[in-house]
């Protein structure tokens, strides 16, 4: 037994759903008790589908349970099929019917409808969501996929792409538009958007861009086995793995990868003047492996950050983000525990999360700013404008993502130049954080330095930190709280925290100005 | 139409001996775990630890939204393999995983093992870990147990199970008191108690208690009122105490508000001139509230699909104050010594149906073609795509919508789709 509050990750039937969900002209027959139809709720509310998932459930009841639920089960598949017309069908069920131990497939299979049945096998308290989806496609491909001549012109197909995918809608466009630029054209996209008679052809492409390992990397070793199709490994997150994915499509292909970049404004972005200030900025690194690695690269080599800290929730994948978190330099962190995900950021004080939708909140908590570069996500996530994550446009959005929750280069100057300002003040906050600047109450004497209590300059958390320094804690020397206040309040309630602990660990009972700068040069890194 | 007569005496005819559809078949709703959601914030001293599956944890996470990351006292323990295998080990590990938790938060007072369908399914006995660990822990925590599994509960019958729960736990009595039963938000029980006072009706118990420490106690000549429809299993345990049960309308809008206090009001002799006095200016209040909010409503239909077992006396509420016509209400369950006071009160003619099965509801919506759908989250979405317009019913159980000051923001909850429907096709018209 676990205590779990947060799950990155949802049971395997939710992956299922999340293939059955995005592709047309499939049902899922699921056996589950009656309240699992929740999950009905993130495909319309968070994605905002228009329509509900292509999801029958048995919705068993306690009074069911004993030999009535093989037959429920049954009736619900033959209302589904009768009622939905579906090319395909895929049966499977939730953890509590796993328990049960009904057999979907096999009491799908005597019901003898005439379309193909896909009996999935998801363990329930084992593997989870992205497995769950993993798998799901597999097993469709596997079954409704055959061997095929070529088209004649260069095809590929796409892989991966799911409902409740992040980003995955203007992915599968964005990189459709930069295959047309190599002249390559796509032959099926799935599961997002693709028919079971779609996925019938998908062996005459030429090969398969795997876009989410997460999602389709089954899928993608499964027609490499039969249908002979090599398949991607580089996913075109970034310009660098944009260009390294093209070279990539072109040693499959033949074809020249040099294709036009003139909409690819990122370089130009990042080497701007302006941005000078986001160099060495410390940034967190966390979410699914694949979006992970590639912000990682993004971030060291694309927009000058330094990675303190970088991780994946997803144990599948533990071996490539231990190998990319090396690389970088530090040590990949693989938890699913959001706790331990909290504590090492609190550790790190990086000065950008780059996460999830938990991340946020962490970062939220913490005050660090965070962007989010992975699922899980929440409806804000699932943006109506064209946002793709892949691609030269991809790499567009990214930097303006990333960059926007930062003080921007020039305002922190300024407030660091003027913040004894009256109405430039500290307390004025950033002009885009939403806040309402209020100018300084107290007149300033000309010439005279005006020096407060720190409960007048404090907020209330520091304040309540300077009420438990009185019972033990290092005292600050007046001084040297003059010279805490001169540092950006963005930044001074960690050099706050780390004067204290630095005072703390040796004993040093009165924080002085030489204090405070010895832990800086100490925690300088 | 008068004040407090039932529909059956001014005129039309209720809807109590109406036939009732009962439907079996796929059901949309959610399970009892979700009512944790609310009860933890109304029990500032308990913790609520769902004995799972990833699922389960998935819901709460799902339904209680942005508030899991307020470090709300809820959580899942979720089982794994090799608790499926052995339940000696299961209970092992409960009891590890309990002591951990309470020492970590050991401002909890109450902990609630709630059951699930994975712990149901796999007859993991919670009832006696509960004893148990009650034993273990006393007398700082009391451990309760019930289920909350949608094997056996849809939505806000988890709250009655948690309840019913702690029924038997209750101290005794011999006082006659006014046990006030169902969680409301603080701002609405306030009203309630302020109502209850000044027509000197007292000492008022609440069940469930803000703490631990307020719990009511129970006995002969006990009297209690329901604020919540849902909360049959309550009913039974409190009626197995002795208590006596105020039949009543439930306190939606100012008919219902007014027959709920006048029924408790009749129990204690209270003279019609304090009733009046009393409830004159709320009542006024809540008449030119629901005016207001409600002009959009008027001689529009509504169709309930079953969620919460609010949808009787939500509809009673339309039909009767704002001029709504019911065309189907569905509830999950029909409980008639709950529902029977807003049945009497609700003008007959609608379809009044009892469990579900989705499509064939979806069917009959479709032909219905109401002007307002109430539904879950799982079907909005879908139904506003195909032109329709749609009330999602979670909203109707974590705001406040009970009594007097609420009744004009309960018609706004309705209206307001109505409103922005209208709004939005001016807007693509112009
Ligand atoms: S329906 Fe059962 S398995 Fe599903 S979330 Fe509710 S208690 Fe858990
Ligand atoms: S956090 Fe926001 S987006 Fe996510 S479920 Fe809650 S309300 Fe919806």
């Amino acid at each position: 037994m676990k205590l779990t509050l947060w799950t990155y990750e949802g049971p395997p039937h939710v992956g299922a759903m999340r293939v059955a969900t995005g592709m047309k002209g499939l049902h899922y027959v699921l056996h589950a008790p009656q309240g699992d139809t929740y999950a009905d709720l993130l495909f319309t509310m968070i994605e905002r589908r228009n329509h509900r998932p292509p999801v029958t459930y048995t919705t068993f009841q306690a009074r069911d349970l004993g030999g009535d639920t093989a037959n429920l089960f049954k009736d619900a598949a033959r209302d589904a099929y009768a009622r939905f017309q579906p090319e395909a069908m895929i049966v499977g069920a939730s953890c509590t019917a796993e328990l049960i131990q009904d057999d979907p497939g096999g009491l799908t299979e005597a019901l003898g409808l005439p379309i193909p049945v896909i009996p999935l096998d998801l363990p329930s308290y084992q593997r989870k969501e992205n497995f769950g989806a993993d798998e799901t496609f597999h097993q469709i491909v596997r079954h409704l996929a055959k061997p095929m001549p070529r088209t004649e012109a260069i095809s590929c197909n796409i892989l991966g792409a799911t409902a409740l995918g992040f980003r995955h809608r203007d992915d599968v466009a964005e990189v459709t538009r930069l295959l047309a630029l190599m002249g390559i054209s796509v032959n099926v996209a799935a599961p997002l958007n693709a028919r079971p008679s779609d996925i019938a052809r998908m062996g005459q492409a030429h090969f398969n861009v795997l876009l989410y390992p997460e999602t389709g990397e089954g899928a993608a070793r499964q027609l490499e086995r039969t249908c002979g199709q090599p398949w991607t490994k580089i996913v075109p997150i970034g310009v660098g793995a944009t260009r390294d994915f093209l070279h990539e499509v072109a040693a499959i292909t033949g074809l020249s990868a040099a294709v036009d970049e003139s909409a690819l404004r990122l370089p130009w972005w990042s080497a701007s003047v302006d941005s000078t200030y986001l160099t060495g900025k410390r940034v967190f690194i966390f979410g699914d492996a694949t979006h992970a690695i590639a912000a990682a690269r993004i971030a060291a080599t694309e927009i000058g950050f330094t990675v303190v800290g970088m991780g994946c929730f997803n144990r599948e994948f533990a071996r490539p983000m231990r190998a990319a978190a090396k690389a970088h330099g530090v040590e990949a962190l693989i938890t699913d525990d959001y706790l331990e995900v909290e504590a090492e950021i609190e550790r790190l004080q990086p000065e950008l999360i780059l996460g999830t939708q938990m991340e946020r909140h962490i970062g939220k908590r913490l005050g660090i700013p965070c962007a989010v570069i992975s699922s899980p996500v929440h409806v804000q996530d699932f943006p109506a404008r064209y946002s793709p994550q892949m691609g030269f446009e991809g790499a567009n959005v990214i930097f303006d993502t990333w960059i926007h929750p930062l003080v921007m280069g020039l305002e922190e100057h300024l407030l660091t130049m003027f913040r004894e300002d009256f109405e430039f003040h500290d307390a004025a906050g950033a002009s885009h954080h939403g806040a309402k600047a209020v100018a300084r109450a107290e007149p300033v004497e000309a010439g005279v330095l005006h020096h407060r209590t720190p409960a007048e300059y404090l907020d209330k958390d520091e304040a309540a930190a300077v009420a438990v320094a009185v019972l033990g804690a290092p005292v600050w020397a007046d001084a040297a709280e003059r010279e805490l206040k001169k540092i950006p309040f963005f930044v001074r309630g960690k050099a706050k925290r780390n004067t204290e602990k630095y005072a703390a660990d040796r004993g040093v009972t009165e924080i002085s100005v030489d204090t405070l700068y010895e832990a800086k040069a100490h925690y300088a890194r | 139409m008068s004040l407090d007569l039932p529909a059956t005496l001014s005129g039309a005819s209720g809807c109590r001996t109406a036939p009732v559809l009962k439907e079996r078949g796929q059901r949309e709703v959610f399970c009892g775990l979700t009512g944790i959601i609310w009860l933890h914030r109304k029990m500032q001293d308990a913790f609520f630890l769902v004995v799972g599956s990833r699922t389960c944890a998935h819901l709460l996470q799902a339904a209680a939204g942005v508030m899991i990351f307020a470090e709300p006292r809820f959580g899942t323990a979720i089982l794994e393999e090799k608790d499926l295998a052995g339940l000696a080990d299961a209970n092992a590990e409960l009891d590890r995983e309990v002591a951990r938790l309470l020492s970590r938060r050991p401002d909890i007072k109450q902990l609630f093992l709630v059951g699930s369908c994975p712990s149901e399914v796999i007859k993991l006995d919670l009832a006696r870990a509960a004893e148990r660990l009650s034993g273990l822990h006393a007398p700082h925590v009391r451990v309760y147990n019930y289920s909350g599994s949608g094997i056996e509960t849809t939505f806000t019958q988890g709250e009655d199970a948690c309840l019913a729960a702690m029924v038997p736990t209750l101290a005794g009595t011999t006082a006659r008191e006014l046990l006030v039963v169902g969680a409301l938000p603080d701002v609405v029980e306030d009203q309630c108690l302020a109502l209850l006072a000044a027509l000197g009706i007292g000492p008022v118990r609440m069940l469930p208690a803000r703490r631990s420490a307020d719990l009511p106690a129970v006995g002969a000549n006990t009297v209690f009122a329901l604020v919540q429809p849902f909360l049959g299993d309550t009913h039974a345990a409190l009626t197995r105490r002795g208590a006596r049960h105020l039949a009543a309308p439930f306190p939606f809008g100012e008919q219902g508000t007014t027959a709920w206090l006048r029924a408790i009001a009749t129990e204690f002799g209270i003279s019609d001139d304090v009733f009046d006095r009393v409830t004159a200016a709320p009542r006024a209040r809540a008449l030119k509230a629901i005016a207001a909010q409600s002009v959009e409503l008027q001689g529009k239909s509504v169709f309930f699909f079953p969620d919460s077992q609010l949808e009787i006396p939500l509809a009673r509420f339309l039909a009767r104050e704002c001029g709504m016509t019911p065309i189907e209400v569905g509830t999950p369950y029909l409980h008639d010594a709950l529902h029977g006071p807003d049945l009497d009160l609700l003008p007959s003619g609608p379809t009044i149906s009892e469990g579900q099965d989705v499509e064939k509801q979806l069917d009959r919506q479709r032909a219905a073609r109401p002007d307002l759908t109430i539904c879950g989250l799982g079907l909005a979405n879908p139904l506003e795509a195909q032109g329709f317009t749609t009330k999602w019913a979670i909203e109707l159980v974590f705001t406040p919508v009970h009594f007097y000051e609420q009744a004009g923001d309960l018609a706004g909850l309705f209206s307001r789709p109505l409103r922005r429907k209208a709004l939005l096709q001016a807007g693509a018209q112009a």
